[in-house]
């Protein structure tokens, strides 16, 4: 691998594939630019916290979030839009007896707008085709043993919806500091907080 | 539900683990284009499919986001 990293030329195939898409009707003109700043604009893992810690204390919404994630998230001033489509949000709740955990096996779709750009691992073949098959030993590479009675789903996004975990409530503490207490792999089913 | 086993020459979106496998549906969760011809748009259902029916073991279950024309009613 060389030192040099020119970028010119898939630059040039990127705006050469984008016209291609245009001229197909394939993509609207505008598409990938309010995707592109949706997503340099876009959301961090304080995002998807904010929404889990008032689910917590606020039963009500946990409903409204578990039914209709979209509208709820709207609620606290965050939005899924921005995406090539509209995206909808699915949120899955861990609890006592059942652990979700998500992926995307054929690409690396993610809730950007709630968790921000994935990690590198969530990307990965590795994590891609092991968590579908044995996701108890990929929770136990990331540290997270779950007990045995402890049912698992996986959730593959393979159309248009994003997933999200809601992790179970880590502790009895005001609003502000159960959003500290949340992580991007709690968010994600790679961990318990 | 029986996701169908088809394998066409486009990208359709079934992963191949999870093609002519028995599942429930869960949910129907909206109407979208389908991935390689955005003038048609479908139902799309979150299917759940036990790992053993997928891979012959495992305890937990999958979730899979199928559109209408890619499953056959049992």
């Amino acid at each position: 691998m060389s030192d040099e990293h020119d970028d010119a030329a898939p630059a040039a195939q990127t705006r050469h594939v984008e016209g291609l898409l245009e001229a197909k009707g394939l993509l609207d003109a505008n598409e990938l630019d309010r995707a592109l700043e949706a997503f340099a604009s876009g959301g961090s893992p304080a995002q998807g916290a904010r929404v889990a810690a008032r689910a917590w204390v606020d039963d009500g919404f946990r409903t409204r979030l578990l039914m209709k994630a979209n509208d709820a998230v709207e609620e606290l001033g965050l939005s899924m839009g921005g995406g090539i489509q509209p995206q909808r949000l699915k949120v899955v709740a861990n609890s006592a007896t059942e652990h979700n955990v998500i992926v995307c096996t054929l690409c690396s779709c993610y809730p950007i707008a709630m968790l921000g750009p994935s990690p590198t691992w969530y990307k990965s073949e590795a994590y891609r085709s092991r968590v579908v098959r044995d996701p108890r030993s990929v929770l136990a590479d990331f540290g997270t043993t779950l007990p045995d009675d402890v049912h698992i789903t996986v959730w593959d996004a393979s159309s248009e919806t994003r997933y999200m975990v809601l992790p179970n409530k880590p502790a009895e503490l005001p609003e502000a500091d159960l959003a500290a207490m949340v992580t991007r792999n709690g968010l994600i089913g790679t961990a318990v907080l | 539900m029986r996701t169908s086993r088809q394998d066409p020459p486009h990208h359709y979106r079934v992963p191949r683990y999870a093609r002519g496998a028995l599942g429930v549906v869960v949910e129907h969760i909206g109407e979208h284009p389908l991935p390689y011809d955005r003038s048609v748009v479908e139902p799309v259902f979150t299917v759940r499919f036990p790992a053993e029916q997928l891979f012959g073991s495992g305890t937990h279950d999958v979730t899979v986001d199928v559109w209408e024309t890619h499953l056959e009613a049992l």
